[in-house]
């Protein structure tokens, strides 16, 4: 059986949080996460112990946490057990679960820790019916929200993607199937370059996850405008502490400077940017250079407007510099009268925010405005968010799966073996679907090859 | 007046490619067997194609060899040419195909058959099968009626076969056989729901009317690789067979008259074979394509009728002389026995458990075409099994169920049991999911031990399995242990072959592990190999090769085989089962699965009925013991 976790806590910001994982390796893909502070391996402990440390991540501290060990029998399940509780929050939860699944366990279907219990004898008889209803209702709530999600750009875009792969396997099951009629060569180069495109369009699919990622991984957001438009004071409201000079003097900030903190659940690394200008100060001219690439990179670009005048020549040599698509317009000074054109604001910008800096209004409104850009609205309930961690998950599996294929492919090896994993790929996505892929493969091999002898 | 000809413990209804293996292997494991069928000079008879084997085939051939069936042997003994497909497109993927003398396998297999202790080998034809008591009760057009506890029937495309050229259909089996019609009535009188498939063949022709000077000649491999594990060195290729190809003035006959095709004024309502069209068929469906791909094949040694691969036809017979001689190297040609389409009737394989046995009639097995498959290699595989399980019940022994896993066998059975097929089915290395590990290199070691366990494998068969293995494992021990130090020379060798050379010394299996090199290119750098066959070597190179593969397979065979070993209580009753959806409720009904791994296979059935159907059959297990 496979070792599986989920949060087992509400996905919803509150003091502690608690990811569950069970199975025979629970405590070995715990241990490989968590250090006590003790040194003590979970590994070591009885059941029904626990031990305070951190979870670790590329090396770097997550979260302080405490795990409780269960061992099997004596647990919900029957099987080994470790909870992990950590500080509450949906960031916090998401990205250790993420680590969990990342180290070996895979992520719980509806039910199953209910399905585990039942199995291994750790509810009474009379239970069952429950049971069963249990899941079959949660079973058919993840299939309406896979349904009602069929519908939608990424569904569509993912049978697009399974379509593509199952020509690649009707191609490479019509050479090998049927070598002594007139089929086509598979061309190794051409493969390839088929593969690579699947890839790139799953990896951009993946990105389009966009809130979910959002609370997992973050969002990049720099802050920039023409200089003196109140970046740097921005910054240190939302930080909540002087990280930035702030002078009145134009062109005091010269460098990037990066700032960690949370806007409502999603955590944001916060750039502020050199005012963009032409310059001959050599190390300003750097640090606009270094801005215009951290513009590049940001998922969000907040661009501030000093409200209390018109646009000048700067402001608008700042619009034309930036990807608008990814922009939204931060008025600031709201506490003084306003003098700048809205309707000229709107012509270039699909959102805008009225705040004061000084006067800390508008950060509530411009919390909604980041919400409302990465459609936190679309997660809804924490039904949703899984089946949207269970998209993203099964995306990453085929990914890893063609991409090992593709290395397979460069390093020469027969495309027997090639296709087996193109095969593995298809069946891992096929669960998004639901269809039978080898089915489908055969299919696509009689309607698109004349074969027959 | 009837009369009782004969008690036996099996019979098997049919003598071909099923009913053959199904009667040898019932007698082979010890049971009084009767084979009957309704000419005996079409025993073995071959109406379809003069060639077995092929992809995914040729797995099956191997495997029903291993197994301790027939048809590799007698392939062996009757070929004429044969090749080793797909080399260089990887091992999951090489087949063994080759051309036969059709005449002489039907004589060869008749003749295995009237030697075969236990077996008696009677011509009539069966018009009525019911049940006497306990046992099953066949009775002949002249009224014997033959007993037996099981039944195996093979009736491929004779059943209620009618076959149609243009215009003109009429009652007949195979090769104008007559077509077994009573026993039509008598099995759905019986209950067994029957429908109908289609099939054809081309026309065979003249060998002295073609001019091979416009053709392409195809030759059979130099280095000969038999498909029993028995058969010694085999000799050389007997023939050649030629490549001619369609033009446009083919296309325009056959279509100025596609509607003289029964196909096509709706004449035919039998379901045919997507892979294996008729010509007319692919012209209208590849109207794009210019031209197609067809093989002139020799019938055999002793007779002038030549084969025309890939040119099946049921239009009439003035349209196939026209469009055959419109092909290069045909102009001449002189049809001997026109095309023909011919549809037959066969039974729904859910109706089957996988042991091949009817589920609703105890006894009764089934093999072949008469279970909607196609081609003489998935019958003789069916045809092996069922007459296994047959004697296995008489015996009173459990039956022997190939998984997956195992073999090709298995999976065409599972494939047939637990998704049902709408066209005849055919093997194909695409429906396996373990290709790698199902090779046509390892049928034995896959499947040897079990045949030896059934008694079908001689002691000297046995033996020679056995110091083959032996073999294996100590050269694969040696690869993995030899040191292979660098030289100019060597490195001059792998760098030529597009791989980086090596600094210091390597294991043997570490370089055998790149893809670009083989034994063969190693061998003047690896003093210390031991002189060995061919196969051996394969063997183990593959299992260094594919190492990280295979083993990935095996994680998921283990998996599955743990799913197999889930057994589904046979007192089920799916009505009752609370938070089954309404479409597996129906699926599981219908097919009844054995056991969890057979029912994750059936289509409908999703992960959370999989779930709640675990926690059914907990339930019962643990009433079952509260009331022990």
């Amino acid at each position: 059986m496979h070792t599986i976790a989920a949060i087992s806590t509400a996905l919803a910001p509150g003091g502690i949080g608690i990811i569950r994982i069970s199975g025979d390796s629970a405590i070995s893909v715990a241990d490989s996460i968590f250090k006590s502070f003790d040194g003590t391996k979970l590994a070591d402990l009885n059941g029904y112990c626990a031990k305070f440390g951190r979870i670790f991540y590329n090396r770097s501290v997550v979260d302080r946490v405490i795990a409780l060990v269960f061992r099997a029998p004596h647990s919900y399940t029957g099987e080994n057990v470790v909870e992990i509780s950590c500080h509450g929050g949906v960031y916090i939860v998401q990205k250790i679960l993420d680590i969990v699944l990342k180290n070996g366990a895979v992520l719980a279907q509806p039910g199953e820790f209910t399905k585990r219990a039942f199995l291994n004898g750790k509810m009474d008889l009379s239970e069952a019916e429950s049971v069963m209803n249990l899941i079959s209702a949660q079973g058919e709530k993840a299939e309406k929200i896979a349904v009602s999600g069929m519908e939608g750009k990424i569904n569509k875009k993912i049978i697009q993607i399974k379509t593509s792969l199952v020509d690649i396997m009707a191609g490479l099951s019509a050479w090998s199937d049927f070598p002594d009629e007139d089929i086509p060569q598979v061309d190794r180069n051409l493969l390839k370059t088929k593969l690579d495109a699947i890839l790139a369009d799953l990896i951009s699919l993946n990105s389009t996850f966009f809130a979910t990622r959002a609370l997992i991984n973050g969002l990049k957001i720099a802050v920039t405008g023409c200089p003196n438009v109140g970046k740097s004071s921005l910054l240190n409201l939302l930080m909540g502490y002087q990280r930035a000079i702030v002078s009145d003097i134009a062109g005091t900030t010269r460098d990037v400077v990066e700032g960690t903190t949370m806007i409502g659940d999603i955590p944001v690394t916060l750039f502020d940017t050199a005012g963009i200008r032409d310059t001959v100060d050599i190390v300003e001219k750097l640090g606009v250079q270094r801005a215009k690439e951290c513009l590049a990179d940001a998922d969000i670009i907040f661009v501030l407007f000093d409200s209390s005048r018109t646009l000048c020549e700067n402001d608008r040599e700042v619009i034309s510099l930036i990807d608008l698509s990814k922009s939204v317009a931060v008025l600031n000074k709201s506490d003084l009268q306003l003098s700048l054109d809205l309707d000229e604001i709107n012509k270039y910008f699909s959102r805008y925010v009225r705040i004061s800096a000084k006067n800390s209004a508008g950060i509530d409104e411009l919390k909604n405005l980041v919400y409302d850009f990465v459609g936190m609205d679309k997660l809804g309930g924490s039904e949703v968010f899984i089946s949207g961690q269970r998209q993203f998950d099964i995306i990453n599996r085929t990914i890893s799966i063609l991409k090992e294929a593709q290395c397979a492919l460069d390093n020469g090896m027969t495309l027997d073996a090639i296709t087996v994993l193109i095969q593995n790929s298809l069946d891992v996505l096929a669960q998004l679907t639901g269809e039978n892929a080898t089915d489908e493969v055969i299919n696509a091999v009689f309607s698109k090859f004349c074969l027959g002898k | 007046m009837d009369f009782i000809a004969g008690n036996y413990d099996v019979l098997v209804v049919g003598a071909g490619h099923a009913g053959i293996e199904a009667a040898l292997a019932a007698a082979r494991i010890g049971c009084k067997t009767a084979v009957i069928t309704m000419n005996l000079d079409a025993i073995g008879n071959c109406p379809c194609n003069p060639s077995i084997g092929g992809t995914a085939k040729g797995h099956l051939v191997r495997e029903i060899d291993a197994l301790g069936g027939e048809i590799a042997k007698t392939a062996d003994e009757c070929f004429l040419q044969s090749r080793m497909l797909n080399k260089g497109k990887g091992p999951a993927v090489h087949s063994l195909r080759v051309q036969i003398d059709r005449n002489k396998y039907s004589r060869v297999m008749k003749r295995k058959l009237e030697l075969q202790q236990n077996l008696d080998v009677k011509q009539a034809e069966i018009i009525d099968i019911f049940k006497k008591d306990a046992l099953w009760c066949l009775k002949t057009r002249l009224n014997a009626l033959y007993l037996a506890e099981c039944v195996v029937i093979c009736t491929g495309t004779y059943l209620d076969g009618t076959i149609h050229v243009g215009e003109v259909s009429y009652q007949s089996g195979p090769d104008n056989m007559f077509s077994s019609r009573l026993l039509t009535a008598s099995l759905k009188k019986l209950g067994l729901p029957l429908r109908k498939f289609k099939t054809g063949t081309p026309a065979r022709v003249l060998r002295s009317s073609i001019d091979f000077s416009k053709l392409e000649k195809q030759l059979g491999d130099k280095n000969i690789v038999p498909f029993s594990y028995s058969s010694g060195n085999l000799g050389d290729n007997k023939i050649a067979c030629y490549v001619a190809w369609t033009n446009e003035q083919t296309k325009k006959v056959i279509l100025d008259n596609i509607n003289r095709s029964p196909m096509y004024s709706g004449k035919i309502d039998g379901i045919g074979p997507r892979y294996c069209p008729s010509i007319e068929d692919k012209m209208v469906r590849f109207s794009d394509k210019q031209r197609h791909q067809m093989f002139i094949e020799p019938c055999g040694i002793d007779t002038e009728e030549m084969y025309l691969q890939g040119m099946s036809s049921s239009l009439p017979e003035d349209v196939q002389i026209e469009f055959y001689r419109t092909i290069d190297g045909l102009q001449n040609v002189k049809i001997m026995r026109p095309a023909y389409a011919i549809e037959y009737a066969c039974v729904d394989p859910l109706e089957l458990l996988p042991s091949l046995e009817f589920k609703n009639f105890s006894g009764l097995f089934g093999a072949g075409q008469f279970n909607g498959s196609s081609g003489y290699e998935e019958a003789a595989a069916q045809g092996f099994i069922a007459g296994v399980n047959a004697a296995l019940k008489v015996k009173r022994k459990s039956p022997l169920i190939l998984d997956r896993a195992s073999s090709y066998i298995g999976t065409l059975i599972d494939d047939l049991v637990s998704k049902g097929t709408h066209e005849p089915y055919r093997m194909m290395t695409s429906r396996s999911e373990y290709r790698l590990v199902l090779r046509q290199d390892n049928a034995d070691e896959r499947l040897m031990p079990l045949g030896k366990d059934l008694g079908l494998v001689t002691d000297e068969q046995w033996y020679r399995f056995l110091d083959r293995q032996k073999r294996k494992s100590d050269e694969l021990k040696r690869a993995r242990s030899t040191v292979i130090s660098p030289s100019e020379a060597l490195n001059r060798e792998i760098v030529s072959r597009g791989t980086s050379p090596i600094a210091s010394g390597v294991h043997l299996a570490d370089l055998l592990k790149r893809p670009q090199l083989n034994y063969n290119v190693l061998k003047p750098f690896d003093p210390t190999r031991a002189e060995h066959d061919d196969n051996i070597l394969e063997c183990t190179e593959i299992e260094i090769k594919y190492q990280g593969y295979i083993d990935k397979q095996n994680r998921q065979i283990q998996e599955m085989r743990r799913l197999e070993c889930q057994v589904i209580p046979a007192d089920i009753e799916y009505e009752k089962l609370a938070g089954l959806r309404l479409e597996a409720r129906e699926k599981l009904k219908k097919i009844r699965p054995l056991n969890m791994g057979q029912a994750s296979r059936i289509s409908g059935v999703s992960p959370a009925d999989m779930s709640v159907l675990a926690i059914w059959i907990a339930k019962w297990h643990r009433e079952k013991e509260k009331l022990q």
